[in-house]
């Protein structure tokens, strides 16, 4: 009964909802402050992304009449179930170190979660701007899950053969030449997971006005917008334990590698244009692709002859 | 004042829509969002869709052409919503006045379909930014 309770509370305040959730919209101030810095902008104020899901919250819910109601409703809140457990799971294996082997391959697949929701939840909505932004979405799923996986297997090589996310966040792979070449693919891929810019096809305002998103108002919209925070706190999250060597012995180091990611996310998002999705597709297939097949055998090699750093 | 009026004032997104106006309108408000103005200090921002705004941002004096689909717009906004009508065009058809293809003014359009919609006007051909933001935070306020 104890046990059941202390996991509840796991799972909605600590490591999980609450604490995510308040986290998520730090970042998502960093995100939006540190954009409008580049752009020589003042910016929002701290609170700003907190002010947005309140108002979300009390708006009108509009459903569309031909969308398939209970999908729709249904689908943001899969997402964020998909990000609550994969943010509960990564603190709770930084803060209490229980972990399990196999939780690598658990989390990649928790982390397609969210794409898959929102795949469902637009493609439910009837609406033609929404069909355009969900093909988009499943393409650009099928192009960076590819390179995001081969990133982890370098990972697990480099780390002898570990499938367990604390034994992996022991070692520091990003400290050699194939670790670092899985490290910045894997960051571009959570750059399209994050759905930022130059990834942010599916989404693309000027052109598909929000598409994926484009049908939902109100109390959905801001689920999707905590989903969307989440995200910013579970994907760098998750690089850091699998590429540098997790929060290790003190917590400021790991905020340090935390905010490093953020800071490279962010300067990316700001200096890039938006690709088309044919690029995209293009960009992590051919040239992630080949970087990673490299990387892979470079791997390969150096754990047989025992050279560290390649 | 309840949290829900409270939450809009400090995020209104807001959503562009041109009934017929000459364009030197919406360019203005496109200045709005320019790092000399940087309305994003106040929590607005610009969105793509109408289910997503708080406010619409009308210009031009409404068309025949362009009025279903103002009224369509407007019933696609979640409320509690405001509109602004922006330029002498949006708030009394300015120089378009005795045009035969003018069905406007906006707030006549909208109060057809929706006598108790909230309505700010901010006059001038094309108004400056400084006074679209003077407009909004005036409107806001008297929420
Ligand atoms: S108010 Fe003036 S600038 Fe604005 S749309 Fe009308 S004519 Fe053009």
């Amino acid at each position: 009964m104890t046990e059941a309770l202390q996991s509840l509370f796991w799972i909605i305040v600590f490591p999980g909802f609450l604490f995510t959730v308040a986290f998520g919209l730090f970042a998502s101030w960093i995100v939006r402050k540190v954009s409008a810095l580049v752009q020589w902008r003042v910016g929002p104020p701290l609170f700003q992304p907190f002010y947005d899901v309140v108002k979300l919250m009390g708006k009108e819910i509009l459903v569309p009449q031909e969308a398939q109601q209970a999908v729709f409703m249904a689908a943001p809140l899969v997402g964020m179930a998909g990000v609550l457990l994969l943010s509960t799971m990564l603190w709770r294996i930084t803060i209490a170190q229980t972990a399990f082997v196999g939780d690598i391959i658990v989390a990649i697949y928790l982390m397609v979660l969210p794409s898959l929701a929102l795949i469902l939840g637009s493609s439910a909505s009837a609406s033609p701007h929404a069909s355009v932004g969900t093909s988009r979405e499943m393409k650009l799923v099928m192009s960076y899950e590819l390179p995001l996986v081969l990133a982890f297997i370098v990972v697990i090589i480099k780390t002898g053969g570990q499938l367990n996310l604390a034994a992996i966040a022991q070692q520091v792979p990003a400290l050699s030449i194939s670790g670092m070449l899985a490290f910045l693919v894997a960051l571009l891929c959570v750059q399209a997971k994050l759905g930022f810019v130059p990834f942010d096809i599916a989404e693309a305002e000027t052109e598909v006005a929000s598409g994926v998103l484009i049908e939902y108002s109100g109390a959905l919209l801001a689920v999707w917008k905590l989903m969307q925070a989440m995200m910013l706190v579970a994907l760098p999250l998750f690089l850091v334990m699998v590429f540098l060597g997790g929060f290790g012995a003190s917590l400021w180091t790991g905020l340090g590698k935390y905010v490093l990611i953020l800071v490279l996310v962010i300067l990316i998002k700001n200096t890039n244009p938006r690709m088309r999705i044919d690029q995209a597709m293009k960009f992590f297939w051919f040239y992630c692709g080949l970087a990673l097949a490299i990387a892979v055998t470079l791997a390969i090699i150096g754990n047989y002859c025992g050279i560290n750093w390649l | 004042m309840s949290w829900k009026i409270w939450s809009l004032k400090k995020s209104p997104w807001v959503f562009h829509v041109n009934t017929g106006a000459c364009n030197n309108c919406d360019i203005e408000i496109v200045d709005l969002l320019t790092p000399k103005f940087d309305v994003e200090r106040f929590g607005i921002k610009l969105v793509g869709s109408p289910r997503h705004a708080d406010a619409l941002l009308v210009t031009g004096g409404v068309t025949a052409q362009a009025a279903p689909r103002l009224r369509e717009v407007y019933r696609q906004t979640p409320k509690p919503c405001v509109v602004f009508a922006i330029g002498a065009c949006a708030c009394d058809k300015g120089i378009f006045t005795t045009g035969y293809h003018m069905v406007g003014p906006v707030d006549k359009i909208i109060k057809e379909i929706d006598p108790n919609a909230i309505i700010a006007y901010v006059p001038g051909c094309p108004p400056k930014p400084e006074a679209m933001i003077s407009g909004i935070v005036k409107a806001l306020a008297a929420l």
